[in-house]
């Protein structure tokens, strides 16, 4: 197990580092001067070099990637050339939102696909089942955006239920909560049509198992025997479709915060990339891959303590 | 005759009415897309514009024809060329094996940590938002997908009987990739990127509704949707169409690819139903 561990733990690492050169190197090496990009064609040569001493972008570019790296372990991603502030101040405002959304969004994610998936298997070539499969195909082909646009058009415009986008703050708690219903649906509609199929088809394998029939032959509730001899032995398909949807969804939250005009991080990346704030992009890019990285890598990890057996192969 | 499969049948036939749009567009449309005549804005569907015009007066069909003619191009290209660059990186590590597979392997790795979204979202902060920086990004995240495809088949093929005789008959490596391996290991590239097809046509969409990809005035079916978005207090039905239609193909390529794999490998279909 230790040395499971450690190989998994030291691949993580190097991937993280990996990702921080590609980062690096598409937002410095590649062709065209940042400090040009920030300003514009019509700078002055003067602010330009200004810029570039401020950046640091006269210094060797391997001492550039060395000092963003370490900066960055400490929280200091530098600062945004349009906000005038450190871009850590700009996340920490922000981050709470994303999180937010994110976490409901996969947590309505599990519950519907869950529910779902295994009401599907138990219901195996009757209705429900073709219903759930129809739902399944039909929300891999809907985007998410346009998804919201409906949410939308149906709760804010024509029943003004629910607002159609922008966020109050966590001041009122009941309006926050609900100006993040539709965006939190959003999410997870889309997401749970994947997770309702995958947990189906795998709910579907175990309840051939020999054990199933054993259960039922003991007179055990169909409910019981779904929801505790079925669904945990069908999770380990189920976990990594859901560690490979946490890094959709959090990325989803890019798209479905300027849906909605929520004040996160996926805004901040759209206005960063307007200003032309190229130390703020960096840095939110940066992030993001890095949450997509450690999803992978906790889902590895979860592998091994759902499925023992998976430790012994490697 | 085996009857074919229900979602190879559906799927062909989407995609069959997608492909003819765009085809047609490029010899027809009922309108100029891009003609604007505020006169003419906000029409209900009638006889002269089908669909009816948005708040430019500009004809909503012809506009949506126009826009799936550049969607499968975008497809088209980013699938083409990610997948042939993928093909051979796989390919190339399942041929020489050792430490250069290991590294191929490794990068692929490294390309699942970027989404589509992030790739481009960084092409768009150093370049510009544009067209071509979308489509690099969605050829981009289409290499390392290819790549592991490619290379799992090909490491099947190597241990065939047939490719051992060739080996001993004296024939290179290189040789037999060409010769042997990658005509045996299409089926499965074809399948997936009829599948990716149907993932480029969604993200170009996403992208172009984001304002990271199409640029005004071509037309696409996500920047119809974002400049939609704003009127739909006034003109929510400018909202339906392009959904639609980006619903129609992405379904469409998506159940094709599907029936593809179904047909190709039955053992996978028996354990889907």
């Amino acid at each position: 197990m230790a040395y499971f561990l450690l190989r998994r733990t030291i691949g993580f690492v190097l991937t993280l580092l990996t990702v921080s050169v590609v980062v690096f190197a598409v937002m410095n090496v590649l062709p065209g001067d940042p400090a040009l990009t920030i300003l514009g064609l019509e700078a002055s040569d003067d602010a330009i070099n200004a810029l570039r001493v401020k950046l640091g972008l006269n210094e060797p570019v391997f001492t550039r990637y060395i000092n963003w790296v370490l900066n960055a372990l400490n929280g200091d991603f530098g600062e945004s050339h349009s906000f005038g502030v450190p871009v850590s101040g700009l996340i920490l405002e922000r981050i709470s939102m994303t999180v937010s959304l994110a976490v409901f969004g996969m947590l309505l994610t599990i519950v519907i696909a869950l529910s779902l998936g295994v009401g599907a298997a138990a219901n195996h070539r009757k209705f429900g089942d073709w219903g759930v499969m129809f739902f399944s195909q039909l929300g891999i082909a809907v985007p998410a955006f346009w998804l919201s646009i409906l949410l939308v058009i149906l709760f804010a415009v024509k029943l003004r239920w629910l607002p159609p986008g922008g966020f109050p703050g966590w001041g009122d708690p009941l309006l926050a909560i609900k100006s993040l219903i539709l965006p939190t649906i959003a999410l997870a509609l889309v997401q749970s049509a994947v997770l309702a199929r995958v947990t189906r088809s795998s709910a579907l394998e175990v309840m051939r198992l020999d054990y199933i029939r054993t259960a039922k032959a003991s007179g055990f509730s169909r409910k019981r025997i779904l929801w505790r001899h079925v669904l945990p032995n069908a999770l380990v398909p189920i976990v990594t479709i859901v560690g490979m949807q946490f890094a959709a969804v959090v990325t989803g939250t890019i798209v479905i915060e300027n849906v909605f005009y929520l004040p996160g991080l996926g805004r901040l990346i759209f206005q960063s990339i307007a200003n032309r704030d190229l130390p703020t992009v960096q840095a939110l890019v940066m992030m993001f891959a890095v949450i997509v990285v450690t999803a992978n890598f906790i889902v590895d990890l979860l592998y091994s303590v759902i499925d023992p057996r998976l430790r012994e192969r490697n | 005759m085996k009857k074919l499969p229900t979602n190879l049948l559906i799927g062909g036939i989407l995609v069959f009415v997608v492909l003819i749009t765009a085809a047609l567009s490029l010899i027809r449309t009922p309108h100029d897309h891009a003609l604007m005549n505020i006169s003419e804005k906000f029409h209900q569907p009638n006889n002269i514009y089908l669909l009816g015009t948005d708040q430019l007066g500009r004809d909503i069909l012809s506009q949506l024809m126009a826009a799936s003619r550049n969607s499968m191009a975008v497809a088209l290209i980013a699938v083409l060329l990610g997948g042939s660059i993928g093909t051979l990186l796989g390919l190339l590590a399942s041929t020489i094996g050792g430490w250069i597979e290991e590294l191929v392997m490794r990068f692929a790795d490294i390309g699942f940590a970027f989404p589509a979204l992030l790739f481009a979202i960084m092409l768009a902060a150093v370049f510009g938002p544009s067209l071509t920086n979308a489509i690099l990004a969605i050829a981009f995240i289409n290499i390392p997908i290819f790549a592991r495809i490619a290379r799992a088949s090909a490491n099947q093929i190597w241990n065939l009987d047939f490719v051992t005789a060739s080996k001993a008959a004296g024939m290179g490596r290189v040789t037999i990739t060409f010769s042997h391996i990658l005509p045996n290991i299409l089926a499965p590239i074809i399948v997936q990127a009829t599948i990716e097809f149907a993932v480029a046509i969604l993200a170009e969409a996403a992208l172009s509704y984001l304002g990271l990809g199409a640029q005004p005035p071509a037309p696409s079916w996500g920047r119809m949707l974002s400049e939609a978005q704003t009127l739909l207090y006034l003109a929510p039905q400018l909202a339906i169409y392009p959904g639609l239609c980006i619903v129609i193909a992405v379904l469409g390529f998506g159940l094709l690819g599907d029936g593809l794999r179904d047909i190709t490998d039955p053992r996978l279909s028996r354990i889907r139903q």
